[in-house]
């Protein structure tokens, strides 16, 4: 060496590990020998559940993408349970009917804490039920990808099942190699997760070949890559296309709420939005369609959770981008494959409160209710029995950032009122709903003078909402109040990460 | 009004209910109900029906109603069908 | 109590034994909701269907919309009981299907008569429409038109009419001369004609082109079967652009010549006579209601 390193001026003040020492000995294998010789792959579950150095009380994860099809929850706790766990916090961005097995686990002592979005079936009806001692902890899809960055949900380790990943972890909802049969589209819930977690294991039926991009999870955040025969049952996790309804009252509902983005005047060359899955949100897109036909306007973009009704539309020009953090249906998967601009997001990027997200970009939202009260608080987590049977998604996170929040609900669904006093479970607050658009009237928060304005402008008539809560008692009559007992079995969050609301147990 | 036999009225469809009338001699009425909105509406769908069966002086009979979110003016016009049917009479009671 | 003359641009059927249908009915912005106790309900429910539309309409709010009830023809035996049930719950109107002859209005209306006087309801609260079915009925149909007071209207009912004709619904023709008899025969009677259903409602475009069609003859409306068919009916009837300006020049001409007290108005220097003025008016009449984009009511 020509020189000597503590002669180098301010060297102290330069970051260095010290004087060149020679570097690593190369491999000289092949590239495909090095794949097959050193890679990230373990033979069983059980040997990455070992060496992720799990232990008792610790916090697992898993993510949503495969919804009612997912099979990794399950087999996972299986082999937990096998392996004689306990405590454990299962910390799911969210869960479905399928993992009803889970009050096996509960029962056992495995799970004793539950973190989620929203509880479906059985599994719900338990928990409504008094089956945990711990009240289970409801976030918002934005709200966790917060809690995760900030720590108060600490991930030790993470169980992401993958339709594909090549044996370094570069994992993906599908593969332009080989898709094996299972395709989730967007793995965007599973990126916070995986970026966050101490350790990251992939769980896939499909090994393809390095480098598998695009890739939704890069290697550096992976840890151990799992190959099972299993990872869930595609029917389950998407059905071929999201259709249209046919239901007149829901085509009425989005036929008002597309009315009611244009006289509010978010419709314009250049737009963004956000539509929910239900069948009137839904809707709503095609009764925005013919207007951007109608006026030859674009959407910037459509964000959020993608059906194939947005990425046909992106299809034929009238959406530039979409931003994508699930994928609703097999053809909104595709679309992300094959389409440049079909851009898959992270949970973070989404809706965290904490960074600068696609979320507050939105011009408008179309969102669904299970019950909206007369302050306009929505409930899109209990139903009218008191019993969990929904999901926060990204409610409040949309509505919040959204500068036009509508929901779209029928005035009763059969016997059971939707417009009522108070609901059931405050998930958004009422200050950031600007519209409702019932089948039998619109009501407008008095918090948005303007917008009534712009709508009486445009000729829709505007109900007080306390009008609309009273059409409906009038017509379905009044409802026996929920029996409740004192004990709180679930803590609804807000983006923010305080407490908006609790769930009690139900009294039968 | 006598009932002469078993009588069925209305749908399993939503927003309708179905009402299965079986005549008794004695034991008053025998209400089974069963509702999708059980909780909130059990007991106002059950006085709909004991209220229509005392207007129609139907005194013994054991009553099944599987309701689907009918309103009140359907579970009362499915009573009455059942009790109309189950007497084998015609002789409406239309009111203005 | 029925309104003689109102706009119908469209009547919905409604299934009569369909409790959830009937609750919605006055939800879709359709001008008349129609209960249907004929052809849509099984024979066997006859019984069902006529006492849950008598229930709904004694107890749902249906807001501003015409109730009309379609009951069974009075020569099937259910037709009578059909008009004791619905008479005393109230029904604006009276559909009968299958008229022949002024004589079926006259025995349809004594039926009528006689329940409102038994029922200590005001004698004539009750309106008619008649449903023009067959050969027959089109033939009759000036006499038909003239035989009540209680009339409304009346309609054509071509499934049952090409039967008769030994003919089928095609592209309309088949319907030209039963349209253009009952057209003439309403306006005779100075009572609303109105058309029969297209029933294949996936067909959008075949629709538009019938509802294009009978506004032209001259109809006021049209029967419809599904919710989809009433924005696409009510954008057929709604007036252009240029009629109106017309119709609100020749308007402001009259309230001008009101204003200076004359009774003569003219307008580019032609006289404004009354049928004009008529025209005019209606033409106003229908983008008013046209206009109004959601139909939802206090």
């Amino acid at each position: 060496m020509n020189f000597d390193i503590n002669k180098i001026p301010h060297i102290n003040e330069i970051a260095n590990n010290g004087s060149f020492s020679g570097a690593r000995s190369k491999n000289t294998e092949t590239f495909q020998q090095r794949c097959k010789d050193c890679n990230k792959i373990v033979p069983s579950l059980e040997e990455a559940i070992k060496k992720s150095g799990l232990r008792d009380g610790m916090t697992i994860s898993f993510h949503h993408h495969f919804r009612n099809g997912d099979h990794i929850i399950n087999n996972v706790l299986d082999k937990l349970a096998e392996m004689g766990f306990k405590n454990l916090t299962l910390a799911a961005s969210s869960l479905s009917a399928v993992h009803a097995p889970l009050i096996e686990h509960i029962r056992s002592g495995l799970v004793t804490h539950i973190e989620t979005s929203g509880l479906r079936g059985e599994l719900a009806e338990q928990i409504s039920r008094g089956l945990m001692d711990f009240p289970v902890v409801f976030r918002s899809h934005g709200g966790r990808a917060s809690a995760i960055r900030s720590g108060e949900l600490h991930i030790d380790v993470a169980f992401l099942g993958a339709p594909s990943c090549d044996p370094y972890g570069n994992a993906n909802g599908y593969s332009r190699d080989d898709d094996g049969g299972i395709s989730c589209g967007s793995l965007g819930y599973a990126r916070t997760d995986a970026e966050f977690a101490d350790k990251v294991i992939i769980i896939t039926n499909n090994i393809v070949s390095y480098p598998n991009a695009p890739w939704a999870i890069p290697e550096h955040d992976v840890d151990y890559v799992v190959l099972v025969d299993d990872i869930g049952d595609p029917k389950g996790i998407m059905s071929g296309a999201t259709r249209y309804t046919k239901d007149p009252k829901e085509l009425l509902i989005a036929k008002t709420a597309a009315n009611v983005v244009e006289a509010a005047g978010y419709l314009y060359d250049g737009f963004s939005m956000q539509m929910g899955s239900g069948g009137a949100s839904l809707a709503t897109a095609r009764f925005i369609r013919q207007k951007m036909l109608d006026r030859g306007i674009r959407c910037r973009f459509a964000l959020g959770g993608i059906t194939g009704q947005i990425t046909a539309m992106h299809e034929e020009g009238l959406i530039d981008r979409i931003l994508d953090v699930q994928s609703f249906d097999l053809d909104a998967a595709k679309s992300l494959k094959n389409n440049h601009f079909h851009h898959q997001i992270s949970a973070t990027y989404y809706a965290s409160h904490l960074v600068a997200t696609a979320a507050e970009q939105l011009d408008f939202v179309i969102l669904s209710a299970l019950e909206i009260d007369t302050d306009f608080n929505v409930n899109v987590l209990t139903g009218s029995d008191g019993v969990i049977r929904g999901a926060i998604g990204g409610h409040p996170d949309t509505a919040e950032s959204a500068s036009l929040a509508v929901i779209v609900a029928p005035l009763v669904r059969g016997r059971i009122p939707t417009v009522v006093e108070h609901v059931g479970t405050v998930v958004t607050p009422g200050s950031v709903i600007d519209v409702l658009v019932t089948d039998r009237g619109i009501a407008v928060n008095p918090n948005r003078p303007d917008l009534k304005e712009k709508l009486e402008k445009f000729g829709l008539h505007v109900f007080d909402i306390h009008d609309l809560q009273k059409k409906a008692e009038e017509l379905v009559g009044v409802p026996e109040p929920i029996r409740y007992k004192e004990r709180i079995v679930g803590v609804a969050m807000y983006r923010d990460n305080t407490v908006i609301d609790v769930i009690r147990q139900i009294d039968e | 009004m006598e009932l002469k036999t078993n009588s069925t009225a209305g749908t399993m469809e939503s927003s309708d209910i179905m009402i299965m009338l079986e005549p008794r001699t004695e034991g008053g009425i025998e209400l089974e109900l069963t509702s999708s909105v059980m909780q909130q509406f059990g007991k106002q769908i059950r006085k709909v029906i004991l209220d229509t069966l005392q207007e129609y002086d139907v005194q013994n009979a054991k009553v099944e109603a599987v309701d689907k979110g009918a309103l009140d003016c359907t579970v009362r016009a499915r009573t009455v069908a059942a009790i109309y049917r189950a007497a084998q009479r015609s002789d409406y009671r239309w009111e203005v | 109590m029925y309104i003689k003359d109102r706009l119908r641009r469209s009547m919905m059927f409604i299934p009569g034994n369909n409790p959830g249908m009937i609750r919605d009915a006055n939800i879709y912005g359709a001008d008349s909701i129609m209960f249907d106790l004929e052809d849509s309900v099984a024979y066997t429910e006859k019984d069902a269907a006529r006492l849950l539309v008598y229930n709904a309409l004694k107890t749902l709010n249906f807001g501003r919309k015409e109730t009309v009830v379609r009951i069974n023809d009075l020569s099937s035996g259910l037709g009578a009981a059909d008009l004791e049930a619905v008479v005393r719950a109230g029904v604006q109107v009276v559909r009968l299907p299958k008229t022949d002859s002024a004589q079926d209005v006259i025995d349809c209306e004594r039926e009528i008569e006689r329940i409102e006087k038994e029922a200590g309801i005001p004698v004539g609260t009750t309106g008619m429409m008649a449903a023009i079915e067959s050969a027959n009925g089109v033939l009759n149909a000036a006499s038909i038109a003239k035989a009540s007071d209680r009339l409304i209207g009346i309609a054509l009912g071509a499934e049952d009419y090409v039967t008769d004709l030994k003919t089928t619904r095609s592209d309309g023709i088949e319907l030209l001369f039963a349209r253009s008899m009952i057209l003439n025969a309403a306006r005779a009677a100075g009572i609303a004609a109105l058309d029969t259903v297209y029933s294949d409602v996936n067909n959008e475009e075949g629709f538009i082109a019938e509802a294009t069609i009978i506004k032209k003859l001259g109809f006021d409306g049209k029967s419809i079967i599904n919710p989809r068919q009433i924005e696409p009916l009510h954008k057929v009837f709604m007036p252009s652009e240029k009629d109106l300006n017309k119709a609100r020049a020749i308007m402001d001409a009259i309230a001008e010549a009101n204003a200076r007290g004359s009774g003569v108005a003219s307008l580019k220097g032609k006289m404004i006579d009354k049928p004009v003025v008529i025209r005019a008016q209606r033409l106003l009449d229908l983008y008013e209601a046209g206009r109004r984009i959601d139909e939802v009511e206090d």
